[in-house]
């Protein structure tokens, strides 16, 4: 670059740099902030890469000698051997030596405790939901599901009455024609009139499956595709998904508001280690 | 003079006169592929600035809070005082957009340089002995990098940043043995737990940004002392290093360079809108949003849980869960295969010696067919992270484009590797360019006064 160049990137750098102070007293706007940091830094930079490429090209360029890695001098056998007079020096005291490592490892299993405090113990949790026998359904804003309110072919998001907008407890509600259902008996008889529900985490990675495919009758996972069949058991067709979802089981109470007959039929979520089975 | 005086105090205390007089004039090899690092350094710098700047305005809480803010869509909404403080800092604290945007995209551009600079030195050779220890450093920043961005990523507590939480929390679950317990020390409990977000704000903000800073530190110190390697050429040597002196040609041009890649991040923020957490809405713990995306950097990870097969595994009663394989095992052995490729190279070749000078890709052709099958399986599991996105753009069903990638990024990489080896043991061979050597005609004019043409066709030169 020339003189004149690099000058005049410095130039345009003092404008935007000024102009930035102007637009911030201004009350900012990010678009502009952007445009002027672009030209203010940028025109900083293009000046000194052009001074240095240049203007300075006349230094050229130097040769040095690089710095040896000398591993034949023999500085290494020297520090090994002193090392080793050490050890052998410190090792001399059996007694001494052994205790001295059993008070590091002591030490060690204690200072494991601390980071036993970071979380609670899994336990069962992980196997467990806040569903129980009698819980009502209720939507995310907390109305509870009539038999017969939803729409035949639809789906919504349901919680326990207690627990609204639980993590692990959320299911998927879905109505659809109870002589199309292709269940064993005992789970059938636990989907009142087509209203079948199941976990609303995926068995792959836990996301909440939010897409149901209507044509199909397919819940369809919006992280990696997972695809369930909601007729037969949410079985998994496609995708990375290696399990059904469990099904919650439901019973229709005398107000006539679907509620859980127990917990889901198994651990909602990806498998870990010590699932039960 | 000022300077005068320093140096002489220096010199006088700590001996600084002779460090000094032998780093201003030490040499750099002056290549435009030797930049890429720097750019990473400079985009970190530009991380801490920025992120400091963030810090004085988030608020690493789940508590709930209702929002009052002046974006009327989610006015009225109850959310959680991150997102509420992250909302504040976006569109009421002047210049706040600015920095979080230069922020993300600084951290884009980190990323994008480390990959870039980690096969510039792969493809030279450049990590050949005695730098084998500078690349293992080099690879170790590449990981802290993805972890500083999946945490960072992870803090705005929008939807998008807690469907990613949500996936790592069942990868770790899904160890052998430990994993429900290793899950629920690093979360805090069963996902997601009340102390997440400050843990992984004191990751982000304290702990991985340590880590980085040594291992950028480290990593410097090693090249200023073994000095770098440079490309052969006239007058030069393996005993000998050629190139700009540190003062002032070197200093210029790194500024320079410096303040262009400022320039360039916080051009990027102020102009080009990224991660709007306002358009995701608040984590929900029962929504996740569709098409959901990593950053790019992130984007390999996504692409092998997509496409790996649903296998899980029971072993004596025990679940390994579909998740292990993808989500730890194949990462981890890639891991591990790129931090300890210099000695696996010297193994397999038995070339034990040390080397100052960069190679040419087509030196070196298997390691040149290896780095093109990496980059091809990278890249196909790149566009697999984003099968849905992409499946929409080309109008096909996601299960083809599942069914086209599941076979690419098998045959693709092989493919690649085989086609750059060939091309690579060619030009190596050959010694040149195909068409170095242009044909040529002699033309004699005889006693008589007539002319003699002799042709000589070109080819690959001698
Ligand atoms: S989490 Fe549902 S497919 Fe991966």
């Amino acid at each position: 670059m020339s003189e004149r160049a690099v000058a005049v990137a410095f130039v345009v750098s003092i404008l935007a740099a000024l102009g930035l102070t102007a637009v911030y007293a201004a009350g900012g706007d990010p678009q502009v902030e952007g445009a002027l940091l672009l030209l203010a830094l940028g025109g900083l930079g293009v000046g000194l890469l052009g001074w240095a490429g240049g203007l300075l090209a006349h230094l050229g360029e130097h040769t040095e000698p690089r710095r040896r890695h000398p591993a034949a001098d023999g500085d290494g056998d020297v520090a090994v051997a002193t090392f080793e007079a050490g050890v052998a020096e410190v090792g001399r005291r059996r007694l001494l030596a052994r205790l001295l490592a059993g008070a590091v490892a002591a030490l060690g299993l204690a200072a494991v405790f601390p980071i036993r405090s970071l979380g609670s113990a899994p336990g069962s949790q992980l196997a467990r939901t806040s569903w129980r026998r009698g819980v009502r359904l209720v939507t995310a804003d907390g109305t509870p599901v009539q038999l017969g309110a939803l729409e035949l072919n639809t789906f919504t998001t349901v919680f326990p009455e207690d627990d609204v907008g639980s993590a692990d407890a959320q299911a998927v509600l879905i109505r659809v024609d109870p002589t199309s259902l292709q269940l064993p008996p005992d789970r059938l008889a636990a989907a009142p009139q087509g209203h079948v529900a199941y976990s609303k985490l995926c068995t792959h990675a836990g996301c909440p499956l939010g897409l149901y495919l209507a044509a199909t009758q397919e819940l369809r996972c919006p992280c990696h595709q997972s695809t369930f069949d909601v007729l037969r058991g949410a079985r998994p067709v496609y995708g990375p998904a290696p399990k059904p979802l469990p099904q919650l089981p439901l019973e229709v109470g005398p107000d006539g508001t679907l509620r859980a007959a127990g917990d889901f039929t198994e651990p909602v979520g990806p498998s870990w280690w010590d699932l039960p089975r | 003079m000022i300077v005068e005086r320093v140096v002489r105090g220096l010199d006088e205390r700590l001996d600084g006169g002779s460090f000094l007089r032998r780093n201003l004039t030490k040499v750099f090899p002056d290549h435009w592929s030797f930049m890429l690092g720097e750019i990473a350094l400079y985009a970190f710098a530009l991380l801490v600035l920025t992120g400091i700047f963030l810090t004085f305005f988030f608020q690493a809480s789940p508590e709930p809070v209702v929002y009052d803010g002046p974006y009327a869509p989610m006015r009225g909404r109850t959310v959680s005082a991150a997102y509420d403080s992250v909302l504040r800092l976006s569109f009421e604290v002047r210049a706040g957009l600015v920095m979080r945007q230069t922020h993300h995209w600084a951290a884009l551009l980190f990323m994008a340089a480390v990959v870039a600079h980690l096969l510039r030195v792969f493809f030279t050779g450049a990590f050949r002995k005695p730098r084998e220890l500078t690349w293992v450093l080099g690879v170790l920043l590449l990981f802290a990098g993805i972890g500083a961005g999946f945490t960072g990523y992870s803090l705005p507590d929008d939807l998008l940043s807690g469907t990613g939480l949500r996936i790592i929390y069942s990868g770790v679950l899904s160890i052998p043995v430990v994993g429900a317990w290793a899950a629920f020390l690093f979360f805090g409990g069963e996902f997601p737990a009340h102390a997440l977000l400050s843990r992984l704000y004191v990751l982000h903000v304290l702990l991985i940004p340590l880590v980085i800073a040594g291992l950028i530190g480290a990593h410097l110190a090693l090249v200023w002392r073994q000095t770098h390697t440079q490309f052969p050429g006239p007058g030069r040597t393996e005993d000998t290093v050629t190139g700009i002196p540190v003062w002032p040609r070197f200093a210029l041009k790194a500024l320079g360079l410096m303040f262009v890649t400022w320039g360039v991040a916080a051009g990027l923020g102020g102009l080009v809108q990224i991660n709007p957490v306002w358009l995701y809405g608040p984590f929900v713990p029962y929504s996740a949003p569709s098409p959901a995306q990593p950053d790019f950097y992130a984007g390999w990870l996504e692409g092998l849980l997509r496409l790996w097969p649903n296998w899980e595994f029971h072993l004596f009663g025990r679940t390994i869960g579909t998740l292990f394989l993808p989500a730890v095992v194949v990462p981890g052995v890639i891991t591990f295969v790129l931090a300890l490729w210099p000695w696996i190279e010297e193994r397999v070749s038995g070339d034990h010696a040390a080397h100052h000078f960069a190679q040419r890709p087509r030196e070196a052709p298997v390691r040149s067919g290896i780095g093109a099958a990496g980059v091809a399986f990278f890249t196909v599991l790149m566009l697999a992270g984003s099968n849905d996105v992409l499946a929409a753009f080309l109008s096909v069903e996601v299960d083809t484009l599942n069914g086209v990638l599941t076979a690419a990024v098998v045959v693709l990489p092989i493919a690649c590797g085989l086609v750059t080896y060939r091309i690579c043991r060619d030009l190596r061979d050959g010694g040149g360019h195909p068409i170095a050597r242009p044909g040529r005609a002699r033309v004699r004019r005889t006693a008589a006064g007539a002319f003699e043409v002799e042709h000589e066709p070109g080819g690959p030169a001698r």
